[in-house]
């Protein structure tokens, strides 16, 4: 095998994948882990790239979006899930499709213990409201779960997150 | 009719029957409660989408929409307890900037459909002078008729974002309620558009 055939990171995969499904939107709340992917989706003229105050506008954005006949999906951390839980009614009661890629806090070697109570609800929240479930904690996963996940939420009309662990993310240094 | 003076207040059916008056391509989406109501009661349409839950989202279904239908004029017609509920969101509208978009915030600073408590566009803030200071390219307040016919001419200009606060009575009109199947209405307002479902 050459080098050229060694797998990109799966950092870089995620828009690839995004852009195969015909995603043109990703609306975003930044967190480290999502950060090539958006700034990929920034730098791409064919993908609108909307920063968002908090996670629950991009499910109205989304919801949106498709109406006007187009797919994108959202980027996020696991305490913006918690801002999106009555917004998610939404997304369930009209059907429309929602692709949430969720990067893990208070998953896994957690050094700040403030994110670990969300960190913790982060799935069961989601699936309580309707939004089915999948996780990625190593990075040959990723690329099945996304495009698993993303057919599904499109195919489907449903509501689909990627929890991406924070095995996978790596643990967060924090003594310089 | 047609006083104009400061601090004046419309029927809010009246303002907004004669906002959509003569529509034709109009993408109108409305917030949870009273404005729903309101545009229903001007006339269903299939370019409406109405919300009746995820208090606070108008503005941002609306600005998916102006955004996936750039040729498009969209209008949000919420009230002014919702849009505060999401009042981030006109710093998202402001900074991604959709020309085709204008929000009208029908405004009787009142929680209309709760019991009528004074909200806080009741108790001193305008949220015209929120969307002014976030760089909305137009804003303005809309107190009488002259007001309506003014913003039902901007709608179509496509030099947004725009936002009014249309200050109306806080009397709560008879509910005509639109239909709550949120999969019809998706579907419906989508095959308006020519899109048809997966």
């Amino acid at each position: 095998m050459s080098t050229d055939e060694t797998p990109q990171p799966w950092q870089d995969q995620i828009l690839p994948i995004l852009k195969k499904f015909d995603v043109k939107h990703i609306a975003y709340v930044p967190d480290a882990g999502h950060s090539a992917a958006i700034r990929q989706a920034e730098a791409d003229p064919d993908i609108t790239a909307v920063t968002l105050t908090t996670e629950e506008e991009g499910i109205g954005y989304l919801a949106g979006a498709w109406l006007g006949g187009q797919r994108g999906a959202m980027l996020l951390q696991s305490s913006g899930v918690g801002n999106c839980i009555n917004t998610l009614a939404l997304a369930e009661c009209a059907r429309f499709p929602l692709l949430m890629l969720v990067t893990m806090r208070g998953d896994w070697a957690e050094f700040n213990g403030w994110q670990n109570p969300m960190g913790q609800a982060t799935e069961p929240a989601l699936n309580l409201m309707g939004v089915r479930t999948w996780r990625a904690d190593r990075p040959d996963e990723v690329e099945p779960i996304v495009r698993g996940a993303a057919g599904m939420a499109f195919n489907g009309d449903a509501s689909c997150a990627v929890l991406l662990g924070q095995r996978l993310i790596g643990e967060k240094k924090w003594v310089k | 009719m047609g006083e104009v003076n400061s601090g004046s207040r419309l029927d809010r059916r009246a303002a907004v029957a004669r906002l959509l008056k003569g529509r034709k391509d109009l993408l109108v989406v409305t917030g949870l409660g009273s404005p729903s109501y309101d545009v229903m009661a001007a006339g269903d349409h299939d370019n409406n989408y109405y919300l009746w839950a995820a208090m606070g989202s108008a503005t941002t279904v609306g600005l998916g929409l102006a955004m996936s239908q750039p040729d498009k004029t969209v209008l949000v017609l919420t009230g002014d307890g919702e849009v505060m509920m999401g009042v981030g969101a006109l710093a998202t509208v402001s900074i991604t900037g959709p020309k085709n978009l204008t929000i009208g915030v029908i405004d009787n600073g009142l929680f209309g459909e709760t019991g009528q408590q004074r909200s806080h566009a009741g108790r001193g803030i305008e949220i015209s002078k929120l969307a002014a200071s976030m760089d909305f390219a137009w804003t303005g307040i809309v107190e009488d008729e002259a007001g309506i016919d003014d913003l039902r001419g901007r709608l179509s200009r496509r030099d947004g974002p725009q936002l009014a606060t249309i200050k109306v009575t806080g009397e709560n009109a008879p509910r005509v309620l639109p239909p709550r199947d949120g999969v019809h209405i998706k579907n419906r307002f989508r095959a308006a558009l020519g899109f048809q479902p997966i």
